[in-house]
């Protein structure tokens, strides 16, 4: 009896030692696992615990192991706040990547900004980096780069009048607005400018509309969730016979499994994730992005998402910033975060400066298209 | 002109249609029982829901869509049964906050049982779209269109023919001199809760085609076919089908020529007028205090 206390206790101790030895590095989150953004965040935990999960099993950073403390903060800003605040002040977290939609990431932006915390956050929006605030970083393509990268192809086919239609979300206004804003500099005009509710069952109405705009030669669709998969569908009902531009918001399989066939056709602006297999092997993102879609599908039986991407570029950069800040001081994890060139990820190749703290342009956002139901990137 | 004029018409007949069959469904039990059923919008999803899974799982679309029914119909029993019947003899008011939580529980089951992704059902009769004056319509749409119809028919000839449907009138109309006559309103009401959650089901399965459906779909769909029944009168068969095709025609033209992006408000627009100028809308029976 003696004998087994003494060995619990030297036990006991022992694990508080370890403990104190190499206290983990907490990597800290709020996503939007559950409600109506929960595409986005339900692959970006998946993907967070699995290469958190990985990371430690070759041996974690800097000789420590990395602890995940995730929130669910389900599309909404004020829970997203009150996470950040937890996650600050509670957990003590050492950096803080999170934040599915533009909403919430905008929510939290004060906080960070007061305790000097780095933040990398997943959402699309252009505000999020512009102006440039010191403590947050982000992953995806703006809806800026969107709009630019769909009106270079327009031009390429020489397209210059287009019919906008979006939705009421703020993804789907915020990349509106961009649109309007940059249109001009691609001297493109835009003729027709519709709206649609969120839950919105019918577009043909808005679409007639943008059909009968005098010199229509495409439509684009700013968007994401069920709207798009609707537009699409009513836009070949109606035979309107130009092409059909998405946003990078429907980048994934599910968006083709919706429209069905009328999905074929459709072009948009993306990363490379969504067309790995047909990568040739001399471009750079080969590796990494095959490796992330073959691990990621292999633990979870599903297909990959863009989102979970975004997540990956999140969780990697920051460990990127710890190994060459060899610390994770939070004011050198910012700074080396800051610093961090060529740094290959699945969104793009990032190279991260004072000015810039998104790090990405067009060259690696890809216009892809639907073609036999599946996706292909064109030259 | 009138070729964009004929796109608004068919699409909003399409939408109204389906209005039409919610609406019906809130008809069926305010007259059984005068309470607002506001989980009628969750029948919808339920019967779309459950159709693509069956489909899924390799039931052919014939057998998915009875299942489906009578799936949502059990729910709407249960409903009746577990939640509206023990608080019998509670005011009306509680009885439609019982249904307002039903609602909330049933949407979050639905995440649990199935999942929060959006699901596509194939059309019955192929997507190519058929030239009708101009505009196109979706052979879909024709099912819609055709079935709300057969519906609407047989549930004229169920409640003037068959004596259990005399029976649910004669409840709507005075529920004490109808028990007082040997008609069990109990079973009446628990009647109406399935009747109408299986033609929520239809309405469901019906458009899940053309909209996609997801765990959330009934929110909307059930306010606008409740808007569609304050508009042509609670309680009123022929009010609920007018109303649901008078909707589904203002919000398409509402969006064609007015504002896209208003096309919601003008549904919740429709139901204040209704209820300031004309309160029984617009064929039901005007209510009097007797003295």
């Amino acid at each position: 009896m003696r004998y087994k206390l003494l060995a619990s206790l030297a036990a006991a101790l022992f694990a508080a030692g370890a403990a104190i030895a190499q206290e983990p590095i907490k990597i800290g989150a709020f996503l939007s696992v559950t409600g109506g953004a929960a595409f986005l965040g339900d692959p970006e935990q998946k993907t967070l615990e699995l290469y958190v999960e990985k990371l430690n099993a070759a041996g974690g950073v800097l000789g420590r192991k990395l602890q995940l403390i995730s929130y669910d903060s389900a599309g909404d800003a004020e829970k997203a706040r009150t996470f950040a605040k937890r996650l600050i002040e509670q957990d003590k977290v050492d950096v803080i990547v999170g934040g599915s939609t533009t909403g919430e990431t905008m929510a939290v932006v004060p906080l960070v900004e007061a305790a000097g915390m780095p933040f990398i956050s997943l959402a699309g929006a252009v505000v999020i980096v512009e102006p440039v605030k010191k403590w947050v970083f982000k992953t995806p393509h703006t809806d800026r780069m969107a709009c630019e990268r769909i009106f270079l192809d327009m031009r390429n086919r020489r397209i210059e009048r287009i019919g906008l239609i979006s939705g009421a979300g703020g993804f789907d206004k915020s990349m509106r607005a961009q649109c309007l804003q940059v249109a001009p500099t691609y001297r493109i005009q835009i003729v027709a400018d519709e709206a649609y509710g969120g839950g919105d069952t019918d577009m043909t109405a808005q679409l007639t509309k943008i059909k009968n705009a005098p010199g229509v030669q495409a439509v684009l669709n700013a968007g994401f969730g069920q709207g798009p998969a609707i537009v699409t569908k009513n836009f070949r009902q109606l035979a309107i016979g130009v092409p059909l531009y998405q946003s990078h918001g429907v980048a994934s399989k599910e968006f083709i499994k919706l429209a069905g066939d009328a999905a074929e056709g459709v072009r948009l602006p993306a990363a490379a994730l969504l067309v790995a297999e047909t990568l040739p092997d001399s471009d750079r993102q080969k590796k990494v992005v095959s490796d992330y879609k073959r691990e990621y599908e292999a633990r979870f039986k599903s297909d990959v998402s863009t989102f979970g991407g975004h997540a990956w570029d999140g969780l990697m950069l920051s460990v990127e910033a710890m190994k060459k800040a060899r610390s994770t001081d939070k004011a050198k994890v910012r700074d080396a975060l800051e610093s961090i060139r060529d740094f290959i990820g699945i969104d793009g190749v990032f190279n991260m400066t004072p000015r810039d703290h998104m790090g990405l342009d067009l060259t690696y956002f890809r216009m892809i298209e639907v073609k036999k139901g599946n996706w292909v990137p064109i030259q | 002109m009138s070729a964009q004029l004929a796109q608004y018409l068919l699409s909003g007949l399409t939408v109204g249609a389906i209005y039409a069959l919610v609406a019906l469904g809130f008809a069926i039990i305010y007259n059984a029982s005068h309470v607002i059923n506001f989980a009628q919008g969750e029948f919808v999803m339920i019967g779309g829901m459950a159709t693509v899974a069956l489909a899924n799982a390799g039931l052919p679309l014939l057998l998915a869509v009875p299942v489906a029914v009578l799936a949502a119909a059990a729910v709407g029993l249960a409903l009746e049964k577990f939640a509206v019947e023990p608080a019998r003899g509670a005011s009306v008011v509680t009885l439609i906050i019982i249904t307002i939580g039903a609602s909330i529980l049933l949407r979050g089951l639905a995440t649990l049982v199935w999942d929060k992704n959006l699901h596509a059902l194939k059309p019955f009769s192929g997507d190519k779209p058929i030239e009708l004056a101009g505009a196109t319509i979706l052979p879909q749409s024709l099912w819609v269109l055709g079935v709300t119809l057969a519906i609407v028919l047989l549930l004229g000839w169920f409640f003037s023919r068959t004596l259990i449907g005399k029976a649910m009138l004669a409840t709507s109309h005075n529920p004490l001199a109808a028990q007082l006559c040997g008609v069990n309103v109990r079973f009446v009401l628990l009647l109406s809760f399935g009747l109408s959650a299986a033609l929520g089901a239809i309405a469901g399965i019906l458009i899940a085609p053309i909209t996609l459906t997801s765990w959330d779909v009934g929110v909307m769909l059930g306010l606008k076919g409740f808007a569609a029944a304050i508009l042509g009168g609670l309680g009123s068969g022929a009010g609920a089908v007018l109303g649901g095709l008078l909707l589904g025609i203002a919000e398409s033209l509402g969006a064609g020529y007015l504002s896209s992006a208003y096309k919601d408000a003008i549904a919740f627009v429709i139901i204040l007028a209704v209820l300031f100028f004309l309160p029984s809308g617009l064929l039901g029976k005007k209510s009097a205090e007797r003295v």
